[in-house]
């Protein structure tokens, strides 16, 4: 691909994150005000004033760079709101890492932010421009569900033994989101619980989908060499990569629901531009797009994490778990915390930045080197991929 | 040579049945017998006549003109024959016209398609209210009949006599849900006679005593069926009374069965009487020759239950899911698709064959672009690659089944089942593709197509 990539060009001083959940005393304008301030607060040297420029994503929570000049009375700065499916936080923090790499500006913000819990409706809407009435309006949980029988038809994986490593994934990240304090969900769920939840589309019960919250998260991004600045840890960023795919799977004959073709190739460029060569040794860690547990289940492969048609057999074995050889969704994912669009990438790169400083408590991981976070927007084909890379040392 | 006549004909009678004795056990009442056909809440008169005129259609030429005729328009004020002369994929020169209102539309759009060289298309949805006769006795069907000339007829038309009464029998103001009716026994005594006398007058202009297929067919039930005891071979389809659709579909039944060269009296008693006498021709057993026969389609019914029945004709409100209403369809993009939404045309690519569902510029296999031609799929049959019961989403009737069909010939597309329960789909099941009313927002009718069991 050609991508040369920023590997270490820029880092982030500084992060804040709310707690993600049902708030129905906050809105968008609250949890904005309320992640940056949390981010000042905690970076010595940068005030509000400091920051040159920021980047706002938000799926549905406001329109315009106006969404975040307003409630945080900005004077006067360029803000970009950006929005990119399920992508939209993530994209925020690439377009703004870029705009820092340029030279453009010294230190900027990426913000995102999701009220979704004011619609009254059940699990996400996405708004659409008039149409002609023809599209197939399946539901994510719909769409997504097509993978489990594709994946356990295509690998031989039995009925029970699918069924089993999808509860694995679930009982994972919750079990995971039960030590964080941020975490919509914060309680273990019993595998029995998770395997006989009411289903919601195909074989996915409810807890095999991610929940709907609100929340906001941010980060400060400066160049690498100002980053010691700020902090004595800064995170650096290695690897930056986007894919929005043709979108042609759900029209082609020859695409069968067991892969994101875009993940694959947003995979091979971000290890290719920091140099990862062996993905499953050289990550310590990946919070991944966990919208739904197949989901997460064939992303491993995607990404490299496991060999096709082999991560069934390695989710069960615990690869994954927080003290396994490689600890997906440490925080406790999409799961755990739900989906608000726009904050979701950043409260990725959020748990990066807590590992690499040790101050992820209970769910801490010894000494991690390289972080991923990924998300995935759209459906089974027809999807966009984001990628990140991030480290705690500079080559 | 034969003269002008029948060259085609097509039925329609939906998959579902309420048996009417479910009626009687809910309400407490004395219902009757039988079990009478009832469209699925995603079809409607002109939905229903889609696929009526399809069937008429499959291997004739594209007629001049549709007559549409319907008790039961989803439509005032917009031509409801426009979306179905657009389903059929007709070329835009031709007439599309309706006559919608009045059961008498029926012989209306005979005549008027007969003169035309057209394709006369009837269907209604009829219903009446709970623990009526009407909806006890009514049934919801199409029927189409494409005319011409040529070797090709199978039916001439020997004669056609009317008579023209006003009286008040059956009523609705527009706007209205159900009918009224006058005391019975009114009825029957005015329609009697007129059957009597037009149905005579009939069979003396084409020179016949004795036909050898009967209809008679009118909103009067009891005036239909002591008229018909006077004759013997009467042709009927026990679905329930069918409104505009009611005489055609049992002509579908008689054609059906017809030897050659053998008479059918067809009479249609609403607001006066209509006769026609028409004579099956030689060839009437080669057109019939492989045809899917109405016979094939009754024997594909399913039951449904009344609380069902109630709730596709709106008469009982349920809970919907906690999911927004879909966005009503938009007129410019709705127009831009016409080929894609009403008729399922998608593209073939000209240098790789691709198919696109729906149409594309670009080819996603090759690249061209603008190297595209028309590829219609509405009459090609599909395999379930895979599916899934989406339980969450919007549906006047939940759970939504969604199926991944790859088409004969080429081609993928994701799309709705109609008339299935969850447990009826599998992969590697075919599907064929039926034309339907997805939902209405704003008074605005989403037709669309749908996959259903083959």
């Amino acid at each position: 691909m050609a991508s040369h990539g920023i590997r270490d060009r820029v880092a982030i001083v500084g992060m804040g994150c709310t707690q993600f959940g049902e708030h129905w005393d906050r809105s968008a304008d609250d949890l904005l005000i309320d992640a940056t301030e949390q981010c000042f607060a905690s970076t010595p040297g940068v005030e509000k004033g400091d920051v040159d420029a920021y980047w706002l994503g938000t799926m549905g929570s406001g329109q315009s760079g106006l969404t975040l000049s307003r409630p945080l009375a900005l004077d006067y700065k360029p803000v970009t709101r950006v929005e990119n499916f399920c992508a939209t936080g993530s994209e925020a923090f690439r377009n703004a890492c870029y705009a820092v790499a340029a030279g453009a500006y010294d230190r900027v913000m990426a913000v995102g932010v999701e009220k979704l819990k004011d619609s009254g409706v059940s699990g996400l809407v996405v708004g659409a421009p008039p149409g002609d009435g023809t599209s197939p309006d399946l539901t994510a949980p719909a769409v997504f569900s097509f993978l489990a029988p594709a994946y356990a038809k295509k690998y031989g994986v039995d009925d029970t033994t699918m069924k089993e490593a999808m509860t694995h994934i679930a009982y994972k990240n919750h079990a995971n989101g039960a030590k964080n304090p941020r975490a919509q969900f914060r309680s273990e769920v019993p595998k029995e619980k998770i395997a006989r939840s009411p289903l919601v589309a195909g074989p996915l019960g409810i807890f095999d989908c991610s929940g709907v919250s609100d929340g906001s998260a941010c980060a400060v991004i400066v160049r690498s060499e100002d980053a010691h600045r700020y902090t004595d840890r800064p995170m650096y960023v290695k690897a930056l990569s986007f894919v929005a795919g043709p979108a042609d799977g759900p029209a082609d004959p020859g695409y069968d629901y067991t892969t994101f073709n875009e993940v694959v190739r947003c995979a091979q460029d971000a290890y290719e531009q920091a140099g990862v060569s062996d993905p499953r040794s050289e990550i310590s860690m990946a919070e991944v797009h966990d919208c739904f547990t197949p989901t997460e289940l064939v992303l491993m492969e995607d990404m490299g994490f496991s060999p096709r048609g082999q991560a069934w057999r390695d989710v069960l074995d615990g690869v994954f778990d927080l003290d396994g050889e490689l600890p997906v969704n440490p925080d406790g994912g999409l799961k755990s915390f739900g989906h608000p669009i726009g904050a979701s990438g950043l409260r990725m790169l959020y748990e990066c930045w807590l590992q690499f400083r040790g101050e992820a408590d209970a769910r801490q991981i010894d000494d991690p080197k390289l972080g991923v976070t990924h998300n995935l927007g759209g459906r089974p084909g027809a999807c966009v991929s984001f990628m990140s890379i991030v480290g705690s040392e500079a080559n | 040579m034969p003269s002008p006549g029948l060259l085609a004909y097509g039925g329609y009678v939906p998959r579902h049945r309420l048996p009417v004795a479910l009626i009687g056990d809910a309400l407490g009442i004395s219902a009757g017998k039988g079990a009478r056909a009832v469209a699925g809440y995603d079809e409607d008169s002109t939905s229903m006549g889609v696929e009526a005129a399809r069937r008429a259609l499959a291997g004739a030429p594209p007629p001049p003109s549709i007559h549409f005729a319907t008790s039961s328009p989803a439509y005032a004020d917009k031509t409801n024959a426009a979306a179905i002369h657009a389903a059929l994929g007709l070329p835009p020169t031709g007439f599309a016209v309706d006559i919608a209102g009045s059961i008498r539309g029926a012989t209306g759009a005979w005549r008027a398609a007969a003169a035309a060289a057209g394709l006369a298309v009837m269907a209604d949805v009829r219903t009446g209210r709970p623990g009526s006769g009407d909806e006890a006795g009514g049934a919801d069907a199409a029927a189409a009949f494409l005319f011409g000339d040529g070797e090709g007829v199978i039916a001439e038309v020997l004669a056609e006599e009317s008579a023209t009464a006003e009286f008040l029998d059956r009523w609705r103001t527009p706007g209205e849900s159900f009918s009224r009716v006058w005391e019975e026994r009114f009825g029957l005594e005015v329609y009697l006679p007129l059957i009597r006398e037009v149905s005579a007058r009939a069979l003396a202009a084409a020179g016949i005593e004795t036909p050898d297929h009967v209809i008679v067919s009118s909103p009067h039930a009891r005036a239909a069926r002591t008229a018909a005891a006077a004759f013997e071979n009467v042709a009927a389809v026990s679905i329930g009374y069918a409104g505009t659709a009611d005489a055609g579909l049992a002509l579908v039944d008689a054609l059906e069965r017809a030897a050659p060269r053998q008479t059918i009296l067809m009479v249609l008693a609403a607001d006066g009487c209509d006769a026609t006498v028409l004579r099956t021709t030689a060839a009437l057993p080669g057109y019939r020759d492989g045809r899917p026969t109405l016979a094939q389609q009754l024997g594909q019914a399913r039951e449904i239950s009344y609380p069902t029945f109630l709730t596709w004709r709106g008469m009982l409100q349920r809970e919907p899911p906690r999911r927004p209403e879909p966005d009503r369809p938009a007129a410019p993009p709705s127009a831009r698709a016409e080929a894609w939404k009403f008729a399922f045309t998608g593209s073939r690519c000209d240098a790789c064959t691709r198919v696109h569902l729906p149409p594309q510029r670009v080819c996603a296999g090759c690249g061209s672009v603008d190297g595209m031609s028309p590829a219609p799929l509405s009459d090609v049959e599909a395999t379930v690659a895979t599916y899934t019961i989406d339980r969450l989403a919007y549906s006047p009737s939940p759970p939504v089944i969604d199926v991944v069909l790859d088409y004969d010939g080429g081609g993928r597309f994701c799309c709705q089942v109609a008339d299935a329960d969850p447990d009826e789909v599998a992969i590697g099941d075919r599907m064929e593709m039926t034309f339907r009313r997805f939902y209405t927002v704003d008074g605005v009718h989403n037709y669309f197509w749908k996959a259903r069991p083959v």
